[in-house]
């Protein structure tokens, strides 16, 4: 495939589409796809703040007319990494603005039937296998115009599919940048049963201040016995919207890992999914959010059982400094054949100035009779006495503070088993932290 | 020349109630005063204002070390001049190993011109003299891998004070009632402890109501605050007189200090101030 291939200047609408379709020599099925999620986006309205899911987050700037497709600009350093620093990686897969730019594997994975490719690029070269399982079990193209847009203008993002029992051990790379322009990436993992695999997926920016528009799209389908970590952070600058379909499919005794950094964006909103599909599947998510400025951080998190046997454990913690404001918005569902569900949700937000704000809206939704399920919020400021305390011992007021954040942060931390991505995250936050009064 | 901290005439307040009415006190590097009182006399209200606690206002009078004025420094640059406390509350920092928490502390005192960000001493040379102090103070070093104070017993959290006296080596240190919450055993390891990291280096102000601290540590001067003054001062008598005997005589021989002793045992109990 023409890596080179431009679509600069591609507007959202019908004719943007078709100018888009002709660009990419992709099979018929794919585009007649693309087409018909255009016309779910055409039957819908932008969602507004009369509806639940949109009441604490304000769309009201956000103007689909001021973005283009493929409006490339400067490129993302390609140090600008912070998951991949220092990790002996198996792989890799660069896109900016959507375009795929680099894509390496380690042949002997390839000769095991590993695939990772760019998702543009793996469409045209195994046309079958992606069919297969894109956009089948893992998202839903009708659940609102974001996700409708992103179905019809996806374009970026990778394909990773690892056969029957194949462990890979290295981590495997994915970073996605955006330099002024759109990222629509779409993200397809496939683990086959008994397979294992890492992946650092790292969303970045140029600048601090880089606008730019990203309606993305994660689909992890980890087969039975298999074991996935995903690590996603998010750090686009300042200026980007960011609005998110992400699901997980989960089967029988498989096991998710799934650790978030949240800590770019104007806004985001995420919906996060995870389906336990088969008796004695096992997930655990890790939310890491630091929020600054005016950002305003939305997530929505969905712990689905749909079989017996199963065990979510969610734990997101935030830390707010300025005017930044996040919202969590968590629900355990439990079907009824759902027996014997081992289901945990918790959120805690650390408020580093007076205007911040958390939400924190936990829900449970429960229709069997034999199941354990706990949640729990906590929201509340540094105390002072922590400060001094540490100030007593020649502590600087910053680097208090510094300390009392990190220190929130570290059961989370404590969890999330790559030390490369537990030094990534902390360094990121400790670097953000600023001293107040 | 020795090290000398003098607080002059200290009067202090809290949300414009005074709590210290003219303190004078000249402590020397090497000597050990002891520091007696009812409740609410403001005892660990002199040692939270000589580290700087925030919550206090001084209204007038000065505290100096070698001559230079403490009322300006904030709490971490009084630390990195020598002064420690050990809280008689000490607070749980979750999440943050004391290990690390130390290393960062010992640099800061150490290399008072340390700016944030350049390196901290380097590990090794720390957690060898880490595990040399825990031995003395038979501590384990597991000890030292769980957060700040969290969810320690009482008596660990003030040995955990002990362990950081001895690590970071301060010229002043004042100890509020380091010895409450052990037992007799743990009191006796507690001041022997202190009497190791070394009496004579330090000056050390010992708030205390136990006579075990003050029998290993036997005071050089002996001060009785009442009502937020130091209304008497003597010997290690004067301790082992209140020790065997209560404040009964100070009382009654000082009694407008007793009336204002009394309103301050009546507004603390009202509000829960400098809970550190």
């Amino acid at each position: 495939m023409d890596m080179s291939t431009t679509t600069a200047g591609i507007s959202f609408d019908a004719a943007g589409l078709e100018r888009f379709i002709e660009t990419r020599g992709e099979p018929a099925a794919v585009s007649q796809a693309r087409r018909e999620a255009w016309a779910a986006f055409e039957a819908m309205e932008w969602p507004d703040r009369r509806q639940e899911d949109w009441i604490r987050t304000d769309l009201r700037l956000f103007h689909l007319d001021r973005f283009q497709l493929g409006a490339s600009g400067e490129q993302v350093p390609s140090d600008a990494s912070v998951l991949s620093t220092g990790v002996d990686l198996g792989g890799q897969v660069r896109s900016i603005d959507g375009h795929g730019v680099a894509a390496t594997l380690d042949p002997a994975l390839a000769a095991k039937g590993v695939i990772y490719l760019p998702l543009e690029q793996a469409v045209v070269e195994h046309p079958e296998l992606v069919a297969k399982y894109f956009q089948q079990q893992a998202f839903d193209v009708g659940r609102d115009r974001f996700a409708a847009l992103h179905a019809a203008f996806w374009t970026g993002g990778a394909f990773l599919y690892v056969p029957r029992g194949v462990v890979v051990e290295r981590p495997l790379h994915l970073l996605s940048g955006i330099s002024g322009g759109c990222d629509l990436s779409h993200t397809l993992v496939v683990l086959e049963p008994g397979a294992e695999a890492t992946v650092l997926a790292e969303y970045l920016s140029p600048t601090l201040e880089a606008s730019g528009l990203h309606c993305g799209g994660i689909e992890l389908l980890v087969g039975a016995g298999a074991h996935l970590r995903f690590v996603n952070l998010q750090d686009w600058g300042r200026n980007v919207w960011h609005f998110a379909h992400q699901k997980a499919v989960v089967d029988r005794d498989a096991s998710l890992q799934w650790t978030i950094g949240a800590m770019g964006a104007r806004l985001a909103k995420v919906n996060q999914h995870v389906e336990l599909v088969g008796p004695g599947a096992n997930c655990q998510v890790n939310g890491v959010m630091f929020t600054e400025g005016r950002q305003h951080l939305a997530y929505h998190t969905l712990q689905h059982h749909a079989a017996p046997s199963c065990r979510s454990d969610f734990l997101y913690k935030a830390a707010l400094q300025d005017q930044s404001r996040t919202v969590w918005q968590g629900m355990i569902k439990v079907d009824q054949g759902a027996q014997k569900t081992d289901g945990y949700q918790r959120n805690d937000n650390l408020l580093l100035s007076e205007q911040a704000r958390a939400d924190s809206i936990p829900g449970l939704e429960i229709e069997a009779d034999d199941v354990r399920c706990t949640h729990g919020s906590t929201s509340g400021r540094v105390d002072e006495e922590l400060i001094f305390y540490a100030r007593s011992r020649g502590f600087t007021r910053r680097e208090a503070i510094r300390a009392i954040v990190i220190g929130f942060f570290q059961q989370v931390f404590d969890r999330i088993t790559i030390e490369s991505v537990r030094e990534a995250l902390g360094e990121s936050i400790a670097r953000r932290v600023r001293e107040f009064h | 020349m020795t090290d000398v901290l003098e607080i002059r005439d200290l009067h202090v307040s809290v949300e414009g109630t005074e709590i210290l009415r003219g303190v004078n006190l000249t402590l020397k590097r090497g000597e050990t005063h002891a520091l007696m009182g009812p409740n609410g006399s403001g005892k660990s209200t002199l040692g939270l204002v000589i580290m700087g606690h925030p919550g206090y206002e001084v209204t007038s009078g000065d505290m100096l070390l070698n001559g230079e004025s403490l009322l300006e420094l904030g709490p971490d640059e009084r630390a990195r001049r020598g002064l420690f406390l050990a809280f008689q509350r000490p607070v749980a920092i979750p999440g943050v190993r004391l290990a690390d928490f130390l290393r960062h502390a010992t640099t800061n005192v150490r290399s008072p011109e340390r700016k944030e960000g350049e390196e901290l001493m380097p590990m090794r040379e720390f957690r060898a003299e880490l595990r040399e102090k825990m031995g003395e103070l038979k501590m384990d070093t597991e000890f030292a891998r769980r957060y700040v104070n969290d969810g320690f017993s009482g008596g660990e959290m003030k040995r955990a004070e002990i362990l950081q006296l001895a690590m970071l080596q301060p010229k002043f240190a004042v100890l509020d009632e380091t010895d409450s919450g052990l037992d007799a055993d743990a009191v006796r390891l507690a001041s022997r402890s202190i009497a190791d990291i070394g009496r004579e280096k330090m000056g050390l102000l010992i708030i205390t109501h136990h006579d075990k601290l003050l029998e290993h540590n036997p005071p050089d001067f002996t001060h009785v605050i009442l009502g937020g003054r130091i209304v008497e001062t003597g010997g290690v008598e004067l301790a082992q007189e209140l020790h065997s005997r209560g404040y009964e005589r100070i009382r009654r021989e000082h009694p407008d200090a007793n009336e204002a002793n009394r309103s301050m045992e009546e507004a603390e109990s009202g509000q829960a101030i400098g809970s550190a």
